[in-house]
């Protein structure tokens, strides 16, 4: 049974709940319109589908659309060898979904790390801290209106950080480039 | 053991005096067995445990007890990245090291953040630690870490110990403290008195 298949039977079960599955370079995507029930839908994909391995859980920062987040959780089957990515939206007043650490345990760190660096809750987790940055860290430094600098920021006798100098930057490669010394990485300004 | 063995005073040996200056004696003391403790926090770590390995063999500089005790080192070798996560955590570890102390940044990301300009990194270990030398490379080859050793050695065998022993620290501005405030005092506990 194919990828395409097994998104199919996702789809024979939930209805107009899951997309229609998507192709690109032989990967096959689908989207689940309700995040609400990510933890059902991977509860039926681990158990009737054989998807018995999380490969990745992570996060896009949408910035500018609306819903702001996508959470993307990267299935796999070990006994059937078969990958399936499951694509789902959350906005950013809710910016909340709920874990799928029941299913797979290994969602743990990943789950926080996706709230350490985006800041979306996941209801129902074990042990939702930092996991990167430190607990008191007033920001998420992978959300788009986040600066690569950094910013200022202090906790006495815990931890401090201060903006990095970017001199021109950021540092930047530039695919595509005729020579190495075009695409290497050099301080590009932002009106290139 | 046989009953040829001499013991006590052998004049072959003992007889000769060295004449110097106890600054020089003292130093070429310290600079001999220059305890390192090894502040590995990346790939620059690699180098540095080649550097300890038989091929290079730090050991030929006296080097070669890497200390993870900050009690027992007198170097500091920082290794690698320094987030600012890990940043108070070295500097706490080098304010256990004794006196005298010296600090080896080593690699681009340790002296000045090298290639990492973002928010999660420290851009040189030397805003918040006194280093005394700095090695190129990303990561530098153990011997760049050698030759840097040499440098160090050569540093502390022209420190003025005995001119600066009974002198004062010089001024400056106060460490930021680590530890947390203490607790404002409660009535309703017993204050020692």
């Amino acid at each position: 049974m194919s990828a395409r298949d097994l998104a199919q039977r996702l789809r024979t079960r939930f209805g107009d709940l899951i997309s229609e599955p998507v192709e690109f370079r032989g990967e096959i995507t689908v989207t689940l319109a309700d995040a609400e029930r990510v933890a059902e839908v991977c509860q039926f994909a681990r158990d009737e589908l054989g998807f018995d391995f999380l490969l990745d859980l992570t996060s896009v920062d949408n910035y500018g659309e609306e819903p702001r987040w996508t959470v993307v959780y990267e299935l796999y089957g070990l006994g059937h060898h078969r990958h399936l990515r499951l694509k789902t939206h959350v906005s950013e007043e809710k910016s909340e979904l709920p874990t799928v650490t029941g299913v797979w345990p290994a969602a743990d760190w990943h789950e926080r790390e996706v709230y350490d660096m985006m800041g979306i809750r996941f209801r129902g987790h074990p042990d939702l801290r930092r996991i990167l940055m430190w607990e008191g860290y007033p920001y998420f430094p992978l959300r788009k209106d986040f600066p690569l600098a950094g910013r200022p920021s202090e906790m006495p006798g815990v931890a401090f950080t201060e903006a990095a100098p970017l001199e021109g930057g950021p540092f930047v490669t530039a695919p595509g480039g005729r020579d190495a010394l075009e695409r290497e990485p050099r301080a590009r300004g932002p009106e290139r | 053991m046989s009953n040829s063995t001499v013991f006590g005073y052998d004049s072959k040996i003992e007889g000769d005096v060295v004449v110097t200056r106890l600054d020089a004696a003292i130093n070429w003391f310290r600079k001999n067995s220059l305890w390192p403790m090894p502040m590995g926090l990346a790939c620059c770590a690699i180098e540095l445990m080649a550097t300890g390995a038989s091929r290079y063999d730090i050991s030929r500089f006296g080097s070669e007890v890497m200390r993870f005790s900050p009690r027992q080192s007198d170097v500091m070798i920082v290794a690698g990245t320094v987030t600012y996560k890990m940043a108070l955590v070295v500097k706490r570890l080098y304010e256990q090291m004794a006196e005298p102390k010296w600090v080896i940044a080593m690699g681009a990301c340790a002296s000045t953040g090298g290639m990492y300009r973002s928010y999660a990194v420290l851009q040189g270990v030397d805003r918040i630690l006194p280093v005394d030398i700095y090695v190129a490379g990303c990561p530098p080859r153990p011997e760049a870490l050698l030759d840097a050793l040499l440098k160090l050695q050569a540093k502390v065998q022209r420190e003025p110990v005995l001119a600066t022993l009974k002198k004062a620290p010089p001024p400056g501005p106060p460490a930021p403290a680590l530890a947390p405030p203490a607790p404002a005092a409660r009535p309703d506990v017993l204050q020692p008195a």
